[in-house]
């Protein structure tokens, strides 16, 4: 696969002092955060976080256009170079979803799209079979697919096996900060996925974030956690360098867990008090 | 002749291209090609009848009486 740089991402993305870009559909990210622009009461307040965020890439939603509100997202997006990943949130069914992948990508000219197939208002899960359905539809239509699935590991598969350009397993339901709810299960997901895992949904604070690249991810997407934090632009920097630091220590390799302690100071050599 | 825009109804010059209905609504120029003239991207999709019209086709694709369209942009969403 061909491997370009997106304009505005460093020729080789680093983690620490580490060359470690992310690469989705031949394309390099130099963050392994991907924030989404949901949430935020302004657009300067957004622009703000997305900045301190550090994120390369983000989610937008396709909404009726309103003449009344041209202070443009979309204008804000080209002008600090960040890319566009258009959503098919709101869609409860595939027809709905390959309509709405298929105006965003007329309208914001990428094949890329977050593909969300939700069941119901209440809990915003994804509806499998509607997403299995969805999924086969758009990578015939040549999209490139970033699937918003539940934390299953079989489901995982199969949409991979479908042609997803990425899966991206909730850590728990939209908007709830519930960070990661089945821990073992991304792993397994991550443990068998070749195409990269994101884990998109739930995160709460930092840590989760940290946790989920600990875990095996290839990156994070989150909206709410920065948007509607009491800070975002704090917040916003605090996922940037949890995402780093998760993925480090990833690389770096944790110790085993034991169930006794283990001296890291030599017995030999005490001096010897009568 | 009238069309229903956006889910409201709303009248239009009989015959107008879609073209002519996304210049009216976005206050910008376009062109044959369905790009915006001062070069800058529109960000607008529109669906006619539940089937996007692509950017190339608007010129030529002319409004019917009673047809249901759709014009969408991005917002901010997760």
């Amino acid at each position: 696969m061909n491997e370009t740089t997106f304009a505005g991402t460093q020729a080789v993305p680093m983690t620490g002092a580490v060359a470690d870009p992310f690469v989705v559909d031949g394309v390099r990210l130099g963050s392994r955060l991907i924030m989404g622009t949901g949430g935020a009461p302004s657009l300067d307040g957004l622009g703000a976080a997305l900045v301190a965020s550090g994120t390369e890439l983000t989610t937008v939603a396709m909404r009726r256009y309103s003449p009344a509100e041209t202070g443009s997202l979309f204008q804000l997006l080209e002008d600090r170079q960040i890319r566009v990943l258009p959503n098919t949130a709101g869609c409860f069914t595939a027809k709905d979803a390959v309509l709405t992948a298929e105006l965003a990508r007329e309208a914001l000219e990428t094949d890329w799209v977050k593909l969300e197939v939700i069941a119901d208002e209440h809990t915003l899960l994804p509806d499998a079979v509607e997403l299995v359905d969805a999924t086969e539809q758009l990578v015939a239509r040549g999209f490139k697919v970033f699937a918003y699935t539940n934390d299953d590991p079989v489901l995982a598969l199969r949409l991979e096996n479908l042609g997803a350009a990425a899966v991206m397993p909730l850590g728990a339901p939209i908007g709830t900060g519930l960070g990661i709810l089945n821990p073992h299960n991304i792993e397994l997901i991550v443990s068998r996925a070749s195409v990269p895992v994101v884990l998109d949904a739930g995160i709460g604070t930092a840590s989760d974030a940290a946790l989920a690249m600990e875990l095996g991810c290839d990156a994070v997407l989150l909206a709410t956690a920065v948007t509607r934090a009491q800070n975002p632009v704090l917040m916003g920097e605090a996922f940037k360098h949890a995402v780093i630091a998760g993925r480090l220590a990833k690389m770096g390799g944790r110790i085993p867990r034991r169930e006794h302690a283990l001296a890291s100071s030599a017995m030999e050599g005490r001096a010897e008090f009568l | 002749m009238n069309i229903r825009l956006n889910g409201t109804e709303q009248s239009v010059a009989d015959g107008a291209s879609v073209s002519t209905l996304v210049s009216q609504l976005t206050g910008r120029s376009i062109g044959p090609d369905g790009r915006a003239a001062d070069g800058r991207k529109l960000g607008v999709a529109v669906a006619r009848n539940a089937e996007v019209v692509p950017r190339s086709q608007w010129h030529a694709t002319a409004l019917a009486d009673g047809d249901d369209v759709e014009l969408v942009t991005a917002v901010q969403g997760g």
